[in-house]
């Protein structure tokens, strides 16, 4: 976490709301957000999985990759725009449909992780995506993306004038029928426009705790009219960073900076899937010789899930095998709230990858048993729409 | 029976030649949701600021220090089922560890309640 004085972090158009609510404020990413509210981590945790939580992620970086000079058929607008980013990333984005997101990977020349990210076609325009970033790595993604493009294309970063909200958990969808009841027809990684008040909101059905739910870009007049309207359902309570990291964790969704960086590519960190097939059978992606050598099982370390018997392993802990010999590092780690005991991420060599083989964590110059397990280590609950024939 | 503070925000209560330690009220404030309790053994000798126990929050371990150099008599198992004590109970129910004060004249340079209540203002 950067360290950063009061006068040069950013705040979100809901820092009064996050305040009034008692949330404890903390720099992260550069921005004053609130770690927790005063019910404490473990029940904003639990208050998702089981009702409706509501996030302010306005310190993300959500932007629109706009073609400059569109022919005005969709298709062919589409290919242009999808032939701007691909060079960069590894999944296929001449293959989404209209209003389709795909979780991808900005990748640099050695085939590391320069960020992950979500790419959604337009479901309205040809050649328009929406690009959402990382907090920390947002100036570097929207530069790296605006030089590649040159002057076929515009980045727009939507960050600044609007507020990103997440809605998460089982109940975000029966809440989100009264504010914008479109968007409860939209399946997993769908988004659409909607109206609120008297503008526009982008939806879409993602999110970064393994729960249904939605992500909402709102312009900054409207947004403490949206979290408002939100919070007036009794569903819904306010969930601070500290229970978005234990939730993502127990999700076995990786945390950019931590279990994944600008070293570890796809195949290792356990995001095979965001490999597109295309982009691997045209292997046109940076760093594709490391990434599909990897992918044929060319690998010295790989991601794998830990259930730690005792205190918990933090990031930084040494992996070691049975007889005590370290094999690598926790990337990740902490208390799941949702099975009462410590759960982590690390990297170990493939040999000792498998599922059910007994590890150790050093916490405090003491081994304590870890027992590799399958992630996510709380299924997800997607919404899934069934697929049109 | 006394109880004295230090400024990294654990008390002492002091009965006889034992001490009761734990974290104040404000101290598990500022943690939240204890998950994790790791005591010291009986009969560990520790002196003045030695690390004596870790309580762990969701999010990040925090070292306990010795307010005064003793011996570990007597550790709160109940912590080992039930962390949530020290959120719930700080001052009673969760406490952490008995310690046999070797030096009574380093109970007098702890806090008292005024200087401890300033601290924490």
């Amino acid at each position: 976490m950067a360290q950063s004085t009061a006068e040069t972090l950013k705040t979100t158009p809901l820092i009064e709301r996050h305040i009034a609510a008692g949330g404890r404020m903390v720099p992260f990413g550069g921005y004053n957000l609130p770690v927790q509210y005063p019910t404490g981590i473990m029940t904003e945790h639990k208050w998702t999985r089981e009702q409706a939580g509501l996030f302010d992620v306005s310190h993300m970086g959500p932007s629109f990759l706009i073609l400059n000079n569109p022919s005005g058929d969709a298709e062919a607008d589409h290919a242009a725009i999808a032939a701007v980013i691909e060079p960069l990333i590894s999944g296929d984005i001449a293959g989404l449909k209209p209003g389709q997101i795909r979780y991808t990977l900005l990748l640099n020349e050695t085939g590391g992780a320069l960020d992950d990210l979500m790419v959604g076609r337009s479901p309205l325009f040809g050649g328009s995506l929406y690009v959402v970033v990382n907090a920390g790595t947002k100036d570097a993604d929207f530069a790296r993306i605006a030089a590649a493009a040159g002057d076929r294309a515009k980045l727009t970063r939507a960050d600044g004038d609007n507020a990103l909200l997440a809605l998460q958990g089982p109940e975000a969808v029966n809440v989100m029928a009264h504010i914008a009841p479109g968007a409860v027809d939209l399946g997993f990684m769908q988004y659409g426009a909607f109206d609120f008040a008297d503008q526009k909101i982008i939806v879409a059905r993602s999110g970064y705790t393994g729960e249904d739910g939605f992500e909402i870009l709102v312009p900054n007049a409207n947004a403490t009219a949206l979290w408002d309207a939100l919070l007036a359902d009794d569903r819904v309570k306010p969930v601070g960073l500290g229970a978005r990291d234990s939730l993502r964790l127990e999700a076995g969704l990786p945390l950019y900076g931590h279990d994944l960086n600008e070293t570890i590519s796809p195949i290792e960190a356990g995001l095979g899937f965001a490999v597109s097939k295309r982009r691997r059978e045209a292997a046109d992606f940076p760093g594709a010789a490391r990434i599909l050598a990897e992918g044929e099982g060319g690998l010295t370390r790989v991601r794998v899930g830990l259930i730690v018997e005792g205190a918990p392993a933090r990031e930084g802990a040494e992996i070691l095998d049975a007889s005590g010999t370290v094999l690598g590092v926790v990337t990740s780690g902490g208390f799941a709230p949702s099975l009462g005991k410590a759960i982590a991420l690390g990297f170990v060599p493939p040999s000792h990858a498998a599922n059910g083989t007994t590890l150790q964590v050093s916490v405090r110059g003491r081994a304590q048993s870890a027992q590799v397990v399958e992630t996510p280590f709380v299924p997800h609950r997607y919404f899934r729409k069934p697929k049109a024939s | 029976m006394t109880t004295k503070f230090t400024p990294d925000h654990e008390y002492i209560r002091v009965e006889g030649a034992t001490g009761i330690v734990g974290i104040t009220p404000y101290a598990q404030e500022a943690l939240g949701d204890i998950v994790f309790v790791e005591l010291p053994s009986v009969g560990k000798v520790l002196k003045k600021g030695d690390e004596a126990a870790v309580v762990e929050s969701v999010k990040a371990a925090s070292e306990i220090y010795a307010p005064v150099s003793g011996t570990v008599t007597e550790v709160n198992e109940a912590l080992t089922g039930n962390p949530g004590l020290i959120n719930t109970d700080p001052e009673a129910e969760g406490w952490i560890y008995k310690i046999a004060i070797a030096d009574a004249g380093e109970i007098d340079g702890l806090l008292d309640d005024a200087a401890y209540a300033d601290l924490t203002k």
